[in-house]
């Protein structure tokens, strides 16, 4: 069973939720920088919520499938085709063998999570299916994708997930398309708040960011106001995550994403909660961000409430299989 | 000690503001914690990472709201339990004293020919000595590891000889070859991958530095001691070429 990569368009690469258990050997948490979005978009194919898809960037991705399988995808907003049928997020649809999935250019949003029933099969590589594109290991052969590369694709736990050509069923609008025109990221207070002035900390939320052209998989660059900091002087180094907004010298923020740094020494002004990074993956260049503050317990009851309606949908998706 | 959330899934547990004044200390007290927190085996609780003064606390928020039965604070209770667990271990390191962590002390052969030694003449400069000088310098000290990161395996050494110090490069290398060594500020480290860089570099080692292929991947890890042993470029050039045969001979 494989998959041809006929065009590799923009920035592709194999992903899945992420490589843990070796940041203290400086390797990053990786994963699609999406994670709730390929858990959804697994479920919608059959597939476990951790199987291994495809990241896509910017789209002008073309896959042949050699085989019959079922896909799906979820993030930013992108016209998918099978053959000439539109494939909305957050549906599943049988793509039979010979047929083409094509990914154009998408209007909101720069990112997407494809996934395709059993999976992307590639070597499993300190505990994780994901690409590191920067140290070069894990996903396909260390790298993003490239025009005719075959990817190998694991066998169906069952039988192929009972979809018409494009099923009626979906998740909720705001899983499977996070992209938002004028995205807000709600936040909470950094470990090194404390270090800046008044002033510096109300322009964080009262004035809107432009996302920069040098943003990548490891970080959102952000300008705008200033974020100047009262007290100069050296941090020690210390852990940063996902989600981390830290601010170098320059004053300009930088919103960490998947593929950034186990350690930092900038301070770290605040960081964008776990359920809004699915909108932060969604940024790109030109787009303004503003952000909200939140308590450290709404972050948590929000993960918590979302996952409790992941569950009810993961139930759903389950009876109807059955 | 203090505990600061990292976001909503982690927080960094601090032992000490400072590192630089006691550098041996710091790092004998975050290894003692990281033990403890090890074996304390908090549910929820996904991985652990040392740097300098803190641990970080990566944790499963929806893990950790399912392991504890009372109600309160998710924060709370994670920093609770933390508490409860470097506390345990602070007490049983008093009571076998003196409390040292079991610490491994690694030699790593770095040739300082000038083929490698790009910016070796501008360390001497600086610390106003001969090259060789430097090479002894360098070669004859100690270092302990105080954190693994930047990328995959790379060490940050502490204990550099103070007249080694030199501030990094004003402008990066794109490229620097893997296994090289460097200067940067009062740290001393190896590049494990070509990548770029803007340290000061001195030597380069044949040993593999990040292996994602093995587990661990790296060949040290935070609180180990260090040594450099000054070996030819023909040692190097038989050293490289026994670890490309092991290599193979594995496949």
């Amino acid at each position: 069973m494989s998959l041809i990569v006929e065009r590799a368009g923009f920035f592709t690469s194999v992903q899945d939720l992420g490589r843990t258990g070796f940041r203290q050997f400086g390797v990053s948490l990786g994963g699609a920088l999406d994670c709730f979005g390929l858990r959804v978009a697994n479920l919608l194919v059959g597939n476990d919520e951790g199987a291994t898809g495809l990241e896509i960037t910017a789209g002008g991705l073309q896959l042949r499938f050699e085989d019959e399988s079922v896909v799906a995808w979820c993030g930013g907003e992108f016209d998918v085709q099978i053959v000439s049928t539109p494939l909305p997020a957050g549906h599943a649809a049988h793509v039979h063998a010979g047929e083409r999935l094509k990914f154009g250019r998408p209007q909101i949003g720069c990112r997407c999570w494809l996934a395709v029933s059993g999976g992307i099969d590639v070597a499993v590589v300190l505990g994780s299916r994901s690409t590191d594109l920067r140290a070069q290991f894990g996903g396909f052969e260390g790298r993003k994708l490239r025009d005719g590369d075959v990817l190998p694709l694991a066998p169906c736990p069952g039988s192929l997930a009972p979809v018409t050509d494009i099923s009626s069923c979906t998740a909720p609008h705001d899983w499977v398309s996070p992209a938002k025109t004028k995205p807000i990221l709600r936040f909470i207070r950094g470990v090194d708040w404390r270090r800046f002035n008044a002033s510096t900390l109300q322009r964080l939320t009262s004035e809107p960011f432009a996302v920069s052209p040098d943003s990548d998989r490891m970080g959102v660059r952000l300008d705008g106001p200033e974020l100047k900091r009262g007290d100069q002087s050296d941090l020690i180094s210390e852990a940063v995550a996902p989600g981390t907004i830290q601010v170098p010298p320059s004053g300009k923020p930088i919103l960490l994403l998947g593929d950034c740094q186990t350690i930092g020494g900038y301070p770290k002004i605040a960081h964008v909660i776990t359920v809004d990074l699915g909108i932060a993956a969604q940024l790109r260049a030109g787009d303004h961000v503003r952000f909200s503050e939140v308590s450290l317990t709404d972050a948590h009851r929000f993960l918590m409430e979302r996952e409790r309606e992941f569950n009810r949908f993961r139930i759903g998706i389950s009876l109807q299989s059955t | 000690m203090e505990i600061i959330p990292l976001g909503d899934s982690a927080l960094i547990l601090r032992v000490r503001e400072r590192f630089d004044d006691a550098p041996e200390q710091t790092l004998d007290t975050v290894l003692r914690a990281l033990q403890q927190l090890q074996s304390a085996a908090i549910p929820g609780v996904i991985e652990l990472a040392p740097a300098y003064t803190s641990i970080a606390v990566f944790f499963d928020p929806i893990v950790v709201a399912k392991a504890t039965e009372t109600p309160g604070d998710l924060f709370d209770r994670s920093v609770e339990r933390i508490r409860a667990a470097v506390a345990a271990g602070a007490d049983r390191g008093k009571r076998r004293r003196p409390a040292r962590p079991g610490v491994r002390v690694v030699e790593i052969p770095v040739c300082y020919d000038p083929e490698f030694a790009l910016d070796i003449d501008d360390v001497a400069r600086r610390a106003n000595m001969s090259p060789s000088e430097v090479i002894r310098l360098h070669s004859a000290s100690e270092y302990r590891v105080a954190c693994i990161g930047f990328v995959p395996g790379f060490p940050f050494l502490a204990g550099l000889p103070k007249e080694l110090a030199t501030p990094r490069r004003d402008v990066p290398r794109k490229q620097i070859p893997p296994g090289s060594v460097g200067i940067g500020g009062a740290q001393t480290g190896i590049y494990p991958l070509r990548s770029p860089g803007g340290w000061n570099l001195i030597g380069r080692t044949p040993l593999c530095l990040f292996d994602p292929e093995k587990n661990p991947p790296t060949l040290l890890r935070a609180g180990e001691r260090v040594r450099f042993r000054k070996i030819t470029r023909d040692e190097f050039a038989t050293f490289a070429e026994a670890m490309v045969a092991g290599e193979s001979s594995k496949r």
